[in-house]
């Protein structure tokens, strides 16, 4: 009989580990979403263009999704309603005739949440960025490295116990372990 | 940990960043009417300076784009980052 791979989250072993993380600090693996990485010359403008954050570190929320700046002329485009195959071709549309592209990498990164009134503190253990809410606040984002794995970190929320990071899978358990780790001393 | 001011991120730690040699390098206007050793001179020879040096960096762990920095070989202090095709001030 033919076996059929079940679709599986890389942290579906931490649900547990993440349950009993101490009081103050919640994290928790979002379902997957559609992304593309979209380029487009700088100076693009139009609906596509207006549409997307100019600002080097920030991000913006869609109908269905965000829109989070990676580059100059690089954008990562997230949907929570369409399909990798669908978002992929409806970006294309729109870069097609801009010069540019837009790449499927959904199976790229996957995206966490850690929420609670030491998120804060716990994250800064990992990373140089300012995270303070007077900086770091609803809109922002940042690439950078998160103990030693490469993360897009976008804060939510106005006081600073609010973040999303989008982790590469395969890096996802060692951020995992990390972000338990770096836990425990707030138990 | 020394922080370098990526010209779109702002400052990050160095371990973001990546080397890239030394900056401003011309590519020959006319490449084939080079000897080789001028080509080779194009190719490998580099400034060895002792003080303020002008190089190519890349924030490969953020933005991924290459910039420039000057730089004092002395101290590893960076005095200034900007951007490609822009003029150290």
């Amino acid at each position: 009989m033919a076996r059929t791979l079940q679709r599986s989250h890389p942290l579906q072993s931490y649900e547990s580990a993440f349950a009993a993380l101490p009081e103050g600090i919640s994290v928790k693996a979002e379902p997957y979403l559609s992304m593309t990485d979209l380029r487009l010359p700088e100076d693009v403008d139009g609906p596509l263009g207006k549409a997307l954050p100019r600002e080097p570190g920030g991000w913006v929320s869609t109908a269905d999704g965000l829109i989070v700046w990676l580059g100059p002329d690089e954008w990562l485009v997230l949907s929570g309603s369409r399909g990798p195959g669908e978002l992929e071709a409806d970006l294309r549309d729109l870069a097609r005739p801009n010069q540019g592209s837009a790449v499927d990498v959904s199976a790229q990164r996957i995206s966490l949440r850690v929420r609670g009134r030491h998120a804060r503190d716990l994250l800064s253990g990992g990373c140089s960025i300012d995270l303070h809410p007077s900086v770091f606040q609803n809109g922002r984002s940042a690439q950078t490295t998160l103990g030693l794995t490469g993360v897009v970190l976008l804060a939510l929320g106005a006081d600073g116990d609010d973040f999303r990071i989008l982790v590469r899978s395969s890096f996802a358990g060692y951020l995992a372990e990390w972000l338990v780790d770096a836990a425990t001393e707030y138990r | 940990m020394q922080l370098i001011h990526c010209p779109w991120c702002g400052p990050r730690e160095e371990v973001e960043f990546h080397y890239g040699g030394q900056a401003h390098i011309a590519y020959p206007e006319y490449p084939s009417a080079l000897s080789d050793e001028s080509w080779a001179h194009y190719v490998f020879f580099r400034d060895n300076t002792k003080g303020e040096f002008a190089e190519r960096w890349s924030h490969s762990s953020g933005c991924r784009r290459w910039f420039n920095a000057v730089r004092d070989t002395r101290t590893y202090t960076f005095l200034k980052t900007y951007k490609i095709g822009e003029v150290a001030q």
